[in-house]
């Protein structure tokens, strides 16, 4: 039955003061034994986050004293992590206090470590490292520390945890709070990134400095673990940084607006500021900051807006549109730190395709410049990263793409690299230096004439002839979609005066260019109202009153033709 | 080509200023918008799984910011199992209209007319065909690749390792343990032929968020969800709504119940609760008061241990 708030509690106060309550994501990682679901069960049971049914559901099981809630069941959520009493996947949990709203990103710290530190880290704020009191320094905490060090979560929060079972000793604390920062300062310098790290002493059995103050510590004078994080600066301050705003989509619903829409990366954007859009490097002035509820005089990040400019401008999906006081890298290849978290082990020369911001651009790396050993923190040389390796490597891009330095930027400095075979998300990257289309890697040290499966793999198809008729608009949308995924492609057309003149220099043009792997694209424009497009004894006849549902047409043909490389393939 | 970017407005368009700090809220609706934005622009053929409870409301409500002032570019998809309360169908045919989407309607309708209902099965199997089964043939019948559903991570211990864009093979079936890894705001669109993504854009709102929303965004909910006098029958602490008169035991009476519905499924599955809670700062309160979570009266998720990772795992949002 429901029950009746108190008298003195104001529904009008609450909510004014929930409007005001802002966010905090942080990350917690661990193994299971180190206390880190106690820890999260006793944030959540000790704030009333976790509701009546769930505690009753778990209680009078696990592995604690008969009476006590084992807090670790309530995030233990799989099936299979029952069974095995292990967490195998990143869970995000939630939970509330006066002050603000927090995320949980939980990671278990056996399995997989490191890409799902990764992955919890790569949204936090914040991050929560636990010690053992009684084992001091571990492996694990460094490469917890680490990874957000890696990852530029700013703060971290040490728990050094299980206080009550060194009997609340303060030396056994500042030892380890003397060792970790020793290793933090180190990890620091590896990474780059400063870090700034609170130590808190605290027994999330008992519930020691968790939420409330220990009584049991009288030579700990700081705050609780959850003071801390209701005091931490709220999300990183980005507004202040130049403006970036990578656009997602164009905004066209009829002839008089057309508007750009996307969330700002970083910096505030006002009605009148002048922007440069990246890679054409064209400047505009805004004229509106347009939303849902109303044109806005400001605009910081984190907003989604939509963009409107006072000249017409050719934007597209995938462009940068920054500050014209601002400089950012219009990159073809780029140095990145890169955590690798995929089965497969990276392969130089190999063709993946990298998501940056709003777009896909192919990509593959030239060369693998170090491995970390995160245990040792020295560099190792290495040819390859294998799962949840983490290494610097020089990455070739395949089209221009703007970027920033992810210590300067984590919207415009993140990407991620995708397997074009299986599509799995294999790596995460971080830019940490971005060169001109001059500066090229290290040279691919493969010998000998070059096979067509080394052109397959890098171009992600193989040699074909695409015959196109149609409107010649239409036939340019279909090869910019063909080009924009990174198929090479030539272009003839068939009216030229050349092959009118030798009607037999067309089948060896042609032949030439498939055996050389190319796309070769025969087209003959025409006023007419449908494209057909065929290939390899395939025909289709499209509407081209409609030229998405064209496009992807021609594309799923050339899937289905095997053209493009199917995953069976993989690895030639 | 494209027409002059800007134009001469009529009357100044209004000015709203935005707070220095931005609120919870804010931010949850922010990274929402950037999600369907996403989606909407990387996948061949979207689709919204609108199921016309305050979650889907919220979900609506965003599609409508994100594309704004353009029209919601996909088209919105019911899966109506027949047992959906009459109230809710009249709510989704007026929103529908109201914001101008398509709306697409989808039944089983061989085992609707097989009298399949959780009585004669047991909810499992009657969830299976008629929603599972239900959306799996939608999806397939209209070739969507993409879906967007309202679930949250809050929900249940099994949604809290559910990724945003949730992956799905050929067979429509979620596989946790191969699921990609999503870091930043980098989220993998590309899937092969037949393969399907399940988008959860309110992945990190809490029920408690989604309220706030809907009081400040002043969104329309079904009425369902306010306290009334409603009839029902009493079976120990459960409501049970009388929509479905298959649901009375021998002898049952409907009495009537001050009572409201803390979420909308099927009526033979939903228990109502006990509350005064007619308006929605009302129902905040009591959601302060009140330390239930809101699936607990759901009968679908407690058949067995584990029961919404075995129907995830099958194919269900």
């Amino acid at each position: 039955m429901a029950a009746i708030a108190a008298p003195t509690f104001s529904i009008k106060d609450f909510l004014a003061g929930e409007r005001e309550k802002d966010l905090l994501r942080f990350s917690t990682a661990g193994s299971v034994d180190d206390g880190k679901s106690t820890l999260i069960g006793r944030l959540l049971y000790d704030t009333q986050s976790v509701y009546e049914d769930q505690v009753r559901s778990i209680q009078g099981k696990g592995t604690t004293a008969p009476g006590q809630i084992d807090f670790a069941l309530l995030t233990d959520g799989l099936r299979a992590e029952r069974e095995q009493g292990i967490t195998i996947d990143v869970a995000y949990r939630y939970f509330s206090t006066a002050r603000r709203k927090f995320i949980i990103a939980d990671t278990p710290g056996h399995e997989q470590y490191t890409r799902n530190m990764a992955t919890g880290a790569s949204t936090a704020d914040a991050a929560v490292v636990l010690i053992d009191a009684g084992k001091g320094v571990l492996v694990q905490s460094r490469r917890h520390a680490y990874i957000a060090s890696l990852l530029r979560v700013r703060h971290v929060l040490v728990a050094v945890n299980k206080m009550d079972l060194i009997g609340y000793d303060e030396t056994g604390f500042r030892a380890i709070e003397r060792d970790f920062t020793l290793a933090l300062n180190q990890i620091a310098e590896e990474t780059g990134n400063p870090v700034e790290a609170t130590f808190v002493p605290v027994s999330a059995l008992v519930g020691d400095n968790i939420v409330h103050r220990s009584t049991a510590m009288d030579w700990y004078e700081g705050p609780s673990l959850l003071e801390l994080l209701e005091s931490l600066p709220p999300a990183e301050e980005t507004r202040t940084a130049p403006f970036r705003f990578p656009v997602q989509r164009v905004l066209r619903p009829d002839h008089t607006f057309r508007g750009f829409a996307g969330q700002i990366a970083s910096g505030t954007i006002h009605p009148g500021d002048k922007v440069t859009v990246l890679p054409s490097g064209r400047s505009a002035k805004v004229a509106r900051i347009v939303t849902y509820d109303g044109d806005l005089a400001e605009a910081p990040a984190p907003l989604p807006v939509t963009l409107v400019f006072d000249l017409e401008l050719d934007i597209s999906r995938g462009d940068l549109i920054i500050a014209a006081d601002s400089k950012a890298i219009v990159a073809k290849s780029v140095q990145a730190s890169l955590v690798w978290m995929n089965q497969r082990p990276l392969e130089r020369g190999r063709r993946y395709l990298l998501k940056h911001t709003s777009q896909i651009v192919p990509a593959f790396i030239t060369a693998v410049e170090h491995r970390t050993n995160i245990a040792t923190l020295a560099r190792e040389a290495a040819d390859t990263l294998e799962m949840n390796g983490i290494g610097v490597v020089a990455i070739q891009l395949l089209r221009p793409i703007a970027v920033d330095a992810y210590r300067d930027n984590r919207g415009t400095g993140a990407f991620i690299l995708i397997d074009p075979e299986t599509n799995s998300t294999v790596a995460a990257g971080m830019i940490t230096a971005a060169g001109s289309a001059e500066q090229i890697g290290a040279p691919v040290d493969t010998w000998g004439r070059i096979t067509p499966g080394e052109r397959e793999a890098r171009w992600g198809h193989r040699g074909a002839v695409l015959e196109l008729s149609g409107p010649a608009e239409l036939i340019d949308s279909v090869e910019r979609s063909l080009f924009s995924i990174g198929v090479v492609s030539t272009r003839i057309e068939t009216g030229d005066e050349a092959f009118l003149l030798h009607p037999g220099l067309m089948p060896i043009v042609t032949n030439l260019q498939v055996q050389s792997g190319l796309l070769a694209l025969v087209v003959t424009s025409n006023e007419g109202s449908v494209l057909v497009a065929r290939a390899e004894g395939h025909e289709l006849t499209l509407d081209a009153a409609n030229p998405g549902q064209a496009i992807a047409a021609i594309h799923r043909l050339l899937r289905e033709t095997a053209i493009f490389i199917p995953s069976e393939k993989a690895g030639l | 080509m494209a027409a002059p970017a800007t134009l001469t407005q009529a009357s100044p368009p209004e000015r709203k200023s935005v707070s220095p700090r931005l609120s919870h809220l804010q931010l949850l609706e922010a990274e929402s918008i950037h999600i369907l934005r996403e989606v909407a622009s990387e996948f061949e053929r979207p689709v919204m799984l609108y199921s016309i409870g305050k979650d889907s409301s919220v979900m609506l409500r965003l599609a409508q910011k994100a594309f704004y002032p353009a029209p919601i570019p996909f088209p919105l998809l019911h899966i109506d199992t027949g047992f959906k309360f009459a109230e809710m169908l009249t709510f989704r045919d007026e929103m529908a209209r109201s914001v101008g989407a398509e709306l697409l309607v989808w039944r089983n309708e061989a085992a609707i007319a097989a009298g399949t209902n959780p009585i004669a099965l047991d909810t499992k199997r009657c969830c299976g065909l008629l929603k599972t089964q239900a959306l799996l043939d939608a999806l397939r019948h209209y070739n969507f690749d993409a879906a967007f559903g309202g679930a949250r991570r809050d929900e249940e211990k099994s949604r809290a390792k559910e990724r945003i864009y949730s992956f799905r093979d050929s067979a429509g079936q979620w596989d946790p343990k191969n699921q990609r890894p999503e870091l930043w705001n980098l989220y993998n669109a590309r899937i092969h032929p037949g393969e399907s993504i399940r988008v959860f854009p309110l992945s990190n709102w809490t029920e408690m968020d989604v309220w706030q929303y809907i009081h400040e965004e002043k969104i329309p909910v079904v009425d369902l969800y306010f306290a009334k006098e409603r009839p029902m029958y009493i079976r120990g602490d459960a409501l049970l709504p009388i929509e479905q008169t298959f649901v009375a035991r021998l002898g049952e009476k409907p009495q009537l119940v001050k009572s409201r519905l803390r979420s909308l499924g099927c009526s033979p599955c939903t228990g109502a609760i006990r509350s005064d809670a007619d308006s929605i700062p009302a129902i905040i309160a009591e959601l302060v008061s009140f330390r239930s979570s809101e699936r607990a009266n759901r009968a679908i998720d407690h058949d067995q241990e584990g029961s919404m990772e075995i129907k995830k795992r099958e194919g269900y949002f």
